[in-house]
């Protein structure tokens, strides 16, 4: 007598070729080159850093680039406890929202350089680069950001981001 | 019922392949531009916005997120989306304008179908216990539909090579279309199976594209739009997912559609169908009864451009701009979805 089914496994495998926008080319052509540039919207002047097709609040193409320096300060953050599949650095670690100086939207990168629980909202920080001949078109070139032990910015200064 | 119309209608240049991004935002912010102020109404006092895309066509989860870029969202916008052509984001956009909670909608649609496999993607559209694991693809499934058609008598390989021959005369005058060159239908025979009985101008061509639509009630259509295309009647139906189930050689979906919508082929001047295979446009003819004295897809449809979620609204966006234009006075647009003409939605549309 055989046994019902009552299982199947049907793997399925798609691939896809991932073209990236002409923004973020220039943007990611410019970090091999070190730099990191936003760019800023016409209508509200936001600068939106990595920069966008348009701009998120008026709907038209940002097209005024914005030289940005590798500074800034933290806005908000995780501290990393769990082990998952694919985990690259040990916890605890710390994934922080930077703001640059001079952008209006800050982005995902990692806090290291000091024990998890001194990160605080408004932590000054400056990136840390990887050594010049890794550098590839991508934000990874920024190994992580640490503290640069100004004082902290002033909440007033980043509430609207929180 | 409220009486709502058709304002404004705007598609990007369809390419074979797009050198922007799958999040489709390039195509995107000209379009809905073009679209919305065509409209003549202002972007912040559009009422609603809902769009059509699939993430598997993109490659990721949220895919249409990005998109939200183009339109400008803020103050906070009242927005949907439909994992479906966009002519069912028309629908639902419709049904919101119904309600009385706002007088106007944006409805866009947009895929970059080039980045990956496309039939491969859609078979994972397909009922997923007994159908998606043998994996057949949708040039195959469209293929064995045509043989059931053939086999049944209801039409030949030289039927379907005139619906390709038609398409490709028609694409040769539209600057929209990907496939601009006409061929006879002999030269159409002449060519190898791609999956038999279809040959290649059987099938759609890869195109990557997006496409946008204004909608206004009432007297704001009349405000803003000299000859508003007033949608008369807006019907879907579906048929069961299950392929096994189906007399592939008919629509039951679509006949029931058309029948709901009052569709009949003498008063009808254009029917622009969404037939993505050849022998599907003559299912489609038998199914909602469409007669000779109604001109048939003539931008050319689905064999000469097939932007994927966004094709469905511009069968609908092209019915609509012979009304505006005022060279028709009744038209319908009509777009499908799933397998073999599985599902099927009719728009109906007039000028006053």
């Amino acid at each position: 007598m055989t046994e019902p089914v009552t299982m199947i496994t049907t793997p399925m495998e798609l691939t896809y070729q991932y073209t990236v926008g002409p923004v973020e080319t220039q943007f990611q052509r410019r970090l091999k080159e070190g730099r990191i540039v936003g760019q800023r919207c016409p209508v509200c002047q936001h600068v939106y850093v990595p920069p966008r097709g348009a701009c998120p609040a008026d709907g038209v193409p940002t097209e005024e680039d914005v030289e940005l320096p590798d500074r800034g300060i933290v806005t908000t953050f995780c501290v990393v406890n769990v082990p998952f599949l694919g985990q690259k650095i040990e916890p605890p670690y710390v994934a922080a929202h930077i703001l640059l100086d001079g952008a209006d939207i800050t982005f995902q990168h990692l806090i290291l350089g000091c024990p998890a629980d001194e990160v605080r909202m408004g932590m000054r920080v400056e990136a840390v680069w990887k050594p010049r001949e890794e550098w590839t078109f991508s934000m990874e070139n920024i190994d992580h950001f640490k503290p640069t032990g100004e004082p902290d910015a002033p909440f007033e200064s980043y509430r609207h981001f929180t | 019922m409220r009486d709502v119309a058709v304002v404004s209608f705007a598609q990007w240049r369809n390419e074979r392949e797009h050198q922007g991004s799958p999040n489709g935002i390039e195509m995107l912010v000209p379009t809905m531009t073009e679209a919305v102020e065509a409209s003549g109404i202002p972007r912040k006092e559009i009422g609603f916005w809902c769009s059509g895309s699939s993430d598997y066509i993109a490659g990721r989860a949220f895919s249409f997120v990005m998109a939200v870029d183009a339109i400008g969202a803020w103050p906070p916008i009242n927005e949907s989306h439909v994992e479906m052509d966009a002519a069912w984001a028309l629908y639902e956009a419709w049904v919101k304008i119904q309600t009385g909670e706002v007088d106007s909608a944006c409805v866009y649609g947009f895929g970059k179908s080039s980045a990956g496999e496309l039939r491969r993607v859609m078979t994972l559209q397909l009922d997923p216990y007994y159908v998606a694991p043998l994996g057949p693809d949708s040039v195959s499934l469209a293929a064995l539909q045509a043989r059931a058609g053939i086999d049944a008598g209801k039409w030949s390989e030289r039927d379907m090579a005139d619906v390709a021959a038609r398409a490709l005369s028609a694409g040769a005058k539209n600057e929209n279309a990907v496939r601009r060159t006409e061929r006879t239908v002999d030269e159409l025979l002449g060519l190898d199976y791609v999956a038999s009985p279809l040959r290649k101008y059987d099938c759609p061509p890869i195109t990557d594209g997006a496409s946008v639509m204004v909608l206004a009630a009432g007297d704001l259509a009349r405000d803003v739009c000299s000859r508003p295309a007033w949608i008369r009647a807006f019907e879907h139906r579906v048929d069961t997912q299950n392929i096994g189930m189906l007399d592939l050689t008919i629509s039951n979906s679509a006949a029931k559609a058309a029948a709901a919508a009052g569709v009949t082929d003498d008063r009808l001047d254009v029917a622009e169908l969404h037939a993505p295979f050849s022998h599907q446009e003559l299912i489609l003819r038998e199914a909602m009864g469409i007669g000779d004295g109604t001109e048939v897809t003539p931008s050319g449809g689905a064999l000469v451009a097939n932007p994927m979620f966004s094709g469905g609204l511009s069968r609908i966006g092209e019915a609509a701009r012979r009304i505006h234009d005022g060279t028709a006075d009744r038209t319908m647009g009509h777009a499908t979805s799933g397998p073999c003409l599985q599902q099927n939605l009719v728009c109906v549309l007039e000028g006053e």
